[in-house]
Formats: structure tokens, sequence, C-alpha cells
């Protein structure tokens, strides 16, 4: 986040600039784009049935012996310290083992926060775990129990006495403002970052918006509490997790409790959903101390209110877009700034101002982000953290240009359509959104819209339709090994620590490694969520398909070498180098003389062996600095509005997407699918009432944070382009959280097409609508 | 959630005789009652769990039904004497909570559940005159969307959360009680008490007391009526209005009406000066809004719900229209 990384960065990309783009990865095409066998098909996950079947085991269902289960205490105060501290009626309560807090929890040092710059890190928060007697934000953990039963342990943790000492606490947003940060940069982007002069353009132009757009306080929600089953063999570590950074974590909790990585294993083979909630937090820590000190197994699940008070959700935004055009539609201004909440421990700066970097053209552009410093749990990641927010004030401001002009909203995007990226000139690798919208809006029925709001109507309910346009860049990174065991009786055993969290990850990369390696799916064995394996990065950032791609493709570039190597001088491929033959029907067979061939088993018997092993890493992620990558979306939507009581219901949506190729038809639709779900409750539920007066959080339960129930999701229509990618590996880009994007503001432009109502404030409530 | 014992007594007489002792509380699906026992509300020493008794639901001599306490909300819904006869009946139970959770709630834990208030739920960090008599209400300048705009105090403005006992006001239901003293009969319109300076008195049941059934009076009106329940999401959300509504026509005039709210009340609000405003008279918009605007000229509402005054109108208005409205 410094000055510096700013000027590193950059200097990066002016390289990368005087490079010919075939000597950088994606220089050439990945030959598997043409050559496409399982991948494309349409499988169904192959967790599946041990899923439904109930035999995959979960974190929270990992059986141990003498385990041991724990309830977590938390601060009802937000800011101040423990005056005084009585355990002794929880230590005296049936069944307990031990009661950890401040006073026996091992010193620990603070877990480094995950960053773009640090990409070994996993901390959700730079907060000490259990440390001292302060209180930094309301629902921080104070004390453990562990007990025999887990209702033992909830009982005893109620007995604990805590005398608190209450000072000011930071906990309006409003307030805030006075104090508010501005960061020098944004994830890898500058911050402040200005083109031309906008407001002079904003005020000269002959048509223009100005508005200001909130979206509230959002909290996780994955149908999975967080858990962890621990176990301490010595100096060894077992922790089975819930994890969507498998590898660092391991890494993290060495270093905390000063051990080898080697020392500590990390297992996470299923996850019931993450959505960048599923990292390093206290509970995870406190289990292991806790299991440690016990010298048993720990298990610790949170409550769904646990999960509320310890792990962090989305930032509330306030943001301004103003736009400005000149009679022909084209934009003179694009201003988007504003302020959301980021505590310096904090990872997730919310990046709600990069899409309006990289999607229309103007003249002129102003763009800042500032950051407010409240006593909170540490804000995080959340599907599409930034572009989810940012969309929605962008794309709604759109439309309110395009209502101003008279202009088809689709229209006046497509007026706007750069050729390159628009502030720094860089290629696209790849972009059909034109394609995309033309494409959507005709299979969703636009042309039947009415431009005039509120003109459609079905008793008392008034029908509109809206569009927006959902953007989120490409990423792929760095440090992805994966390794490869291939036997002489045609099987091959794919190995990485990558993370599924029910995205369909191990399903993909049998589909590729079938289709990298020559093989039929079934011949490939996918071995994932375990730390003891070859490295992977995080599942987030949409980008653990492509990291783990490219790593299994150097694997298997590598395996074609040494097969080579074994076939030796009598095999017909003999003088062939590794990228002159191709892996195809269980041969290696050589691209320019395809009678050249040999079987991966001859080769194999022939010198004697019954399986051969590589392991490679992928290449460094250069394509995302040389050319602008996005995932983009044209979104539509129809709604009715009661006008009696306001109500809103979504009743079509159709997502048109363009992410280059799309691996897997089944399981990318149940990624856009739920990503739009998502959208609909930002849109109209979704909401965490955080009592400013006091910094609790008011509405910790399923029953009263409204995620969309099934009555509010209407059936959802998806396609896309296809168009692969020519600069990523397989030409795919990122689907896990393009879904969201756009959405929210999809909805509220046709909310506004159907009441001529234009609701800035999200969730939009009926209330709104009166 | 603090260890109890769980008794399961064979008739109501040994139930109540256990419902009087100290720390004792009756339970029936437990969709409630554990909830608030899981976040320290309720503390319990004993459950004394009553859906082993009547759950019958019986057609009276002369029309009208009895339905046991024990019966699940559910049954309710479904059986066709309730679906002929009561339908905004059907329709209210079937617009609360999730089918699951309806098919564990019992007739008289939905009468006797909590509200939903926020801060009432948070025993850890909030104060709440209802959970502890003194202490405060954190819901007059908090979070009270879903609270009272009428009949609230200036203890307490929580909400009784029912859409069942919504329809049940309307139609004039009577709660079966047995007690050490014997059985009685209240009209449901009684049974509730308002939270005036003393919240935490809910109903105006005995100590000991237990629901044994609710009985509903044959009524023309049951059948020419509606339940619309108007909500934060499609479904699986408390109310933040509801509206039950039977009327009987005669030759374009309201010959007879009976009309209930949900969400806006600390109980089912039977709207007694809007009914007396509209017998008899025509079944106009007009009329409608008048009959509201006396009914709600004591609403009290606070920051977060003062929408629900206009939104209460427009959908009582907009149901009544449809019911007094052409059918031919």
């Amino acid at each position: 986040m410094s000055r510096m990384q700013n000027v590193v960065i950059d200097s990066v990309k002016t390289v990368l600039g005087w490079v010919p783009e075939r000597w950088l990865p994606g220089g050439t095409p990945d030959p598997l784009i043409m050559r496409r066998g399982a991948v494309g098909r349409q499988v169904s996950r192959l967790d599946g049935p041990i899923k439904v079947g109930g035999q995959a085991r979960f974190a929270a269902e990992v059986a141990m012996e003498n385990m041991c289960y724990a309830s977590l205490l938390h601060s009802p105060i937000t800011r101040g310290r423990m005056r005084h501290l009585d355990t002794s009626a929880a230590e005296a309560a049936p069944g307990v083992i031990l009661v950890m807090t401040h006073r026996n929890m091992p010193r620990l040092d603070i877990i480094p926060l995950v960053s773009v710059t640090n990409l070994g890190a996993v901390g959700a928060s730079a907060l000490p775990i259990m440390q001292d007697t302060e209180i930094r934000y309301n629902g921080q953990v104070v004390a453990l129990v562990l007990a025999e039963t887990q209702e033992q342990a909830d009982h005893a943790a109620s007995l604990i006495q805590i005398d608190y000492e209450t000072a000011g606490a930071r906990t309006h947003f409003e307030a805030a403002k006075a104090t508010a940060r501005t960061p020098a940069s944004v994830l890898i982007e500058k911050n402040h970052t200005v083109v031309g002069n906008a407001e002079y353009e904003l005020a000269q132009s002959p048509f223009q918006v100005d508005n200001i757009y909130r979206t509230p306080g959002h909290n996780h929600n994955a149908i999975e509490l967080h858990a962890v089953t621990v176990a301490w063999d010595g100096d060894t570590l077992e922790v089975h997790d819930a994890s969507q950074m498998i590898s660092g974590s391991a890494a993290a909790l060495a270093k905390l409790f000063g051990l080898k990585k080697e020392q500590v294993r990390v297992l996470s083979p299923f996850v019931g959903g993450g959505f960048g909630g599923k990292g390093m937090w206290d509970h995870q820590v406190v289990a292991v101390a806790a299991a440690r000190i016990a010298g048993r197994p720990v298990r610790l699940v949170l409550s769904r209110d646990g999960v509320y008070r310890i792990v962090g959700g989305r930032t509330p935004t306030e943001q301004r877009v103003a736009l400005a055009a000149d009679a022909g539609g084209n934009l003179t201004a694009l201003i988007h700034t504003g302020h959301s909440v980021m505590p310096p421990y904090s990872a997730c700066p919310e990046q709600y101002t990069l899409t309006g970097r990289a999607l229309y053209r103007s003249k002129s552009y102003a763009f800042v982000q500032h950051h407010l410093d409240l006593d909170i749990v540490p804000n995080t990641y959340m599907r599409a953290p930034g572009e989810s927010v940012g969309t929605f004030a962008l794309e709604s401001a759109i439309d309110e240009l395009a209502h101003e002009m008279g202009i088809d909203p689709i229209e006046l995007r497509l007026r706007n359509e750069p050729e390159t990226h628009p502030l720094s000139g860089t290629p696209f690798s790849q972009r059909a959104l034109v394609q995309a919208y033309r494409e959507g809006a005709e299979r969703f029925g636009w042309a039947r819209r009415q431009a005039t709001p509120g003109t459609q109507r079905d008793g008392e309910w008034l029908i509109g339709m809206g569009c927006a346009t959902g953007s989120f860049p490409y990423a792929r990174m760095p440090g992805a090994s994966a390794s490869i065991r291939l036997t002489r009786e045609g099987r091959a055993i794919v190995s990485c620590s990558a993370q599924d969290m029910g995205m369909g990850t191990s399903t993909v990369q049998i589909q590729h490694a079938a289709d990298r390696l020559g093989l039929p799916m079934e011949a490939i064995v996918f071995e994932m969520g375990d730390s003891a394996l070859p490295t992977t990065p995080m599942a987030g950032g949409s980008s653990q398909t492509v990291s783990i791609a490219a790593a299994i493709a150097a694997a298997a570039e590598k395996l074609s070498g040494e097969l080579l190597r074994l076939a030796g001088n009598s095999s017909p491929l003999a003088g062939l180098r590794a990228g002159e033959v191709r892996m195809i029907d269980q041969k290696l067979v050589s691209i320019e003389d395809p009678s050249r061939t040999e079987s991966f088993q001859q080769i194999l018997a022939r010198a004697s062996r019954d399986e051969i092993s590589v392991s490679a890493a992928g290449s460094a992620p250069l394509e995302m600095l040389k050319f602008a990558m996005h995932s983009l979306s044209a979104n539509f939507c129809e709604v009715r509005v009661s006008e009696v009581t306001g109500e809103v219901r979504v009743s079509r949506m159709l997502g048109s997407f363009d992410c280059g190729a799309i691996l897997n038809p089944k399981t990318a639709t149940s990624q856009f699918k739920g990503g739009m779900i998502m959208g609909i409750g930002l849109a109209l539920t979704e909401e965490t009432l955080f009592d400013e007066r006091s910094g609790r959080i008011m509405n910790a339960t399923l029953a009263d944070y409204h995620i969309p129930s099934h009555l509010d999701v209407p059936d959802i229509d998806v396609m896309w382009t296809g168009v692969p990618d020519p600069r990523s590996p397989l030409g795919a880009r990122g689907i896990g959280e393009i879904g969201i994007t756009g959405v929210a503001a999809a909805i509220a432009n046709a909310v506004f097409n159907a009441t001529g109502r234009r609701v800035r404030d999200l969730p939009i409530t009926l209330d709104k609508l009166l | 959630m603090t260890p109890f014992s769980y008794r399961r007594p064979a008739s109501s007489m040994d139930a109540s005789a256990l419902a009087a002792l100290k720390g004792h509380k009756l339970l029936g699906g437990g969709t409630n009652l554990v909830d608030l026992m899981r976040k320290g509300v309720e503390h319990p020493t004993t459950l004394v769990d009553v859906t082993a008794l009547s759950s019958e639901i019986i057609e009276m001599e002369g029309g009208g039904l009895l339905i046991g306490a024990a019966a699940r909300n559910s049954a309710v819904a479904a059986h066709p004497l309730v679906r002929a006869h009561y339908p905004m009946l059907s329709r209210a139970i079937l617009a609360g909570a999730s089918a699951q959770i309806r098919n564990m709630a019992t007739v008289a834990g939905n009468l006797l559940q909590r509200t939903r208030c926020a801060y009432f739920n948070d025993p850890a960090a909030s104060r709440c005159n209802k959970r502890q008599p003194g202490s405060g209400c954190d819901a007059l300048e908090g979070f009270n969307r879903y609270h009272a705009i009428l009949g609230g105090s200036p203890g307490c403005i929580a909400t009784h959360p029912s859409d069942m006992c919504v329809a049940l006001m309307a139609l004039d239901a009577q709660i079966h009680l047995a007690g050490s003293a014997g059985t009685r009969i209240v009209p449901l319109a009684d049974f509730y008490r308002l939270p005036g300076d003393s919240p935490h008195l809910e109903t105006t049941m005995e100590i000991g007391e237990l629901i044994t059934a609710v009985e509903i009076p044959a009524s023309a009106m049951g059948q020419r009526s509606a339940y619309r329940k108007v909500r934060d999401r499609a479904s699986y959300a408390f109310a933040l209005v509801s509206v039950a509504a039977g009327v009987s026509m005669q030759d374009g005039t309201i010959e007879d009406i009976r009309l209930a709210f949900g969400g806006i009340a600390p109980r089912p609000w039977r709207a007694l000066q809007a009914e007396a405003a509209l017998r008899g008279g025509p079944a106009t918009p007009e009329a409608m809004a008048a009959a509201m605007d006396a009914e709600l000229a004591v609403a009290r509402p606070a920051a977060g719900n003062a929408f629900k005054v206009e939104l209460l109108k427009r959908t009582t208005a907009a149901v009544l229209l449809e019911l007094t409205g052409d059918r031919s």
C-alpha cells in the first residue's frame, strides 16, 4: 500500500512494454485452447455424490480419539479493558478441561496481513489474539473453554465473570470522515488518479449527473460455519480447517507457534462456501493454543453469532459518481470517489473505484478512495470486494445519464466502449462486451423495454427492465506449483494444495489434466486440500483455476521432457525436445510429424520404470501487467414493484458473460447464478445492522440478516460469448466473482424504469419506494 | 445454555402442576424457546414437554372449531375444515416462518412466542425492560423497523411476531386455559397485555395455567376473508405489517367486518375503531381511508418505522377493496 509499491509496479509495467509479446506467458496461446476434449464438457462435480451421500468429512466432522470441545466468549463492549476476570465458576463446572484467557494463552506474535505484496500472508486481522486485557472491537474473543461436550463448554463459558471498564469507541461512519486516511495505492493500482480536469469538464458539459450512492455493511453467511479440528502429536500439528488459503495458513501457524513448516499440516478437502470469509481468523489460533495446553485434540465450531462477531464482513461505502457527456453521448468526465471503513489492522481496501478505471473511454477522469478508522471486527474480502458495490454506483450513474440524455442505456455504454485500456493505453487481451450486450439484449427481449418509467403495469405491480455492466479483473497468482506422477498403467496423480469451496476446482482440474496429459478423465486422480502437497496460492481474486492450470501445464511440459529423456535414442521420438511434442491418447506425439510417436507405457516399460514423477511451478503471471484483462458481463433484469406496498420482486434475470473460454458449462453456470443471487441480496435484502451507539452488530442470525430466500430468486438465465482469451492458460479468465458485479445496478435501474424512483442507497427496501 | 431437566406429563393437570413450579417452562415445538435458551434469554431449570397433550382439531356442535394446544402449525394450516371455513387462518399460518419451523411449532407455542426485538434477544450487551424490568430500552432510539406504532409504551415498543394470531384475533378466537383453580375461557382480545410500565408481563395467564385449546366460533366472515403480509423478503421474514380481514356484504354496503393487524403492536391488533367506522357503510376508498385515519390517530411511530403508518393504510385499503369488489 506504499508509494514505493506504485513505483515498483509502474517500473515493471514500463519494462514489460519493451518486451516482445511472444517472450511472455500467454505470448503464444495455450495449445489446449484449440484442442479441447474433456475441457469445455458439461461435467457434474465429481465430489457431488459423496457430499450428498454424507461421506465427505468437513472440518467439524473429522473424528479424533480423546477429542474435546471448545466454546468462545466474546466481548460485549467495543473499547476498553477487562478490569476483573473471574473464571473460577467456569473452571468448576462439569466436564471443563481448560479455561483459556489472556492469562494463560501463549504469548504469540501478530499474523501478517494478506496483501498483494506479501502473497504468502494469510492474516485477516493484525490485532493481538488474547494477549492482554484490552478490548479493541465488539465481539472480540476474550476466553475459550474446553470441555468434554459442546454443551458443557457452552455452559461453562457463560459462567465466566468479567468486569469491563469501557472507553470511548469510534463507531460513527460520518464522524470518522474528519480523520479519513488516503492510501497511496489500492491493491496494485495507484489510488488517487487524475486524467485531465474532470471537475472542469463536469461543469462545462451539456449533460451531467453527480450523485452519492451508499451501500451498507454485509456479513459472511457461508452455509458451513467456520470450524477447526486440531491435534498436536509431539511437535507436529494437524489442523483440519475450513479454509480457502491452505498453504499460507500452515506457514502462518508454523511461524506463530515456532515450528518448521513441515511440522504443520493443514487439511481442507471440503469447504462449505468461502466467498472471501474462510481465511485465517482468531478461532484457528486459539484452538491450536488450547489443544497444546490441554494436550488433547480440540474441535472448535463458531456459532452463527460467533461468525458475525469475529469474522469481518464487507465495509459500508459512500461513493460519489459524477459523469458528464457531450451532445453525442461521449463521456467527458468520469469521477468516482468515496469513503469506506478500513482500520489499520484490516487487509481489505474494498477497491470500488477500480471498475471505472477500465470500463469507459472518457475525456477526463478522477478517482480516489478514503479510508475510515472505526473500532470494528476487521472488514474483509467478500465476493468481488470493490467491484460488487463499485459497479452499483458507477452503473446506476450511467443509467441516470442515459435517462437524462434520452439515450438507450446500452447504446450509451457502446458509444463509450474503449479500444484499449482507457487510462494506460495497454491493449486488452480479449474483450467482447459489445457482443455480450447484443446477444444478451436479444435473448432477454430488451427491445420490449419502455424507455419512459412507470408505463408498464400488471394490476398493482409496476414492471420495469434494467441493465448494467459487471466487471472483475483477471488475476493469476504467482507461486503456484503442482506435481504429476504418471504410472505405467496409464494413471496420473496430479497434486497441489488447492482449495475447493464448492466451485468445482477438482472437477475442472481433472478435465484440464486429462487434456493436458492425453489421458481419459477416469485415469486422473487430483489430490488437493492438503498443505503437504505442492503449494498453490489461496482461492481468491477469481484466480485459482488459471493459477493451478499454469502450474499443471508447467509440470506437464517437464513430464514430456522426462519421458523423452527416458525414451532414449531407440525411440521414434529420439532427438525431440519437450516443446516439440504433445501428449495425446496416452502417447507422446511429434507436433511436426505425428507418425513419430510412442506410448507412455512403452517408454516406461523399456526404461523398466513403474512410474515417473515431476513437479514444477507456473510461470510468472506477467500477462497481467502486459495486457488489460477483465472478465465482463452484461446483466439484464426485470422487476415488479407493488404500487401499494413498495415491495420489489425480481421476475427475470439474464447474465451475459464475457470471461474467456468456459471450461465446464455446468460448474460455470452455478458460479454465475450463485453470484447473481448474491447480487439480489446486495440489491434488495442484505444489510448488517451495526448499532453506531454501541459498535455492536444487532442482526447476527440468519433470521434477521436477510439473504435472499428461494422465493426471492427467479429463474435465472445465463449465457456467454465463450471467446477464448489468447493470453491466459486454457483461454480462461476468472468466473467466481464476476456474477455478483453489476447486478445491484441492473436491479436498481429496473426499479427506476418501473417506478420512476431512483434509489441510491442499498438495500432497496420497500419503505424507500412508498 | 444452562443445563435443564426434562419432563413429559401425561395430562394437562399434571402439566399445570409442573408449570406452577419455579424455573419450569412449558415446551411446545421449541422453535422459539430453545433459541432463547441458547441466547441466554431464558434459563429454565426444567422443560415440561406438553406436545403429548391434545393436538386434535374437531368441529364443534353448531359450527366452530376446537384446536388442541399441541396441534402443529402445519397441521392446522392444512386441515380441510380450516381451509374450507377459515382460509384466512390457513394463509396466515403459511405466511409465517418456514415449512420446517411450521412442522415443529404448536398452536399454543405460537400464541406464547416472544418478541424478536434484537435488543430483547441480546442479553450479553443490550438493555431491555421486557427481559430485565427497569434496565431501559435500547430499541427506542435504535433499530426499530420491526417495532410497534400502536400500543407501545415509553418502556417497550416490541411487537408480537405471530401471523397466526392476527387471523385468530380477526376470527374472535377464544383461549381455553387450565390451571389449579380449574379451567376458564378467555377471549384472545383479552389474552395479551399491553406493555405499559410492565412489559415483562405479556399475557393474562395465571401462574400454573396452560393453554389447552383454541376455539374459533362459526362465522360468516371466515370465508370472504384474506391475509396479506408485507415483509422485507418474499418469505421467511417477520411482518412489517400484516392485515387479516373478513367481510360480509349486503347490497353494496359492508354488513359486517373483522379487521386485525400484525407487525405493528405488542399484540395482534384488532382494529375496532376502523371496523366500527366501516360497518354499515359503503366500501369506498374514501371510507377506508377515513376508517384507517381514525384507527391510526393514536399511532406513535419511532424513527425507524414511521413508514408503517402509510404502509398499513395502503395495505388495508388494497385488501378491503379486493374483498369488497365485485366478484361476478
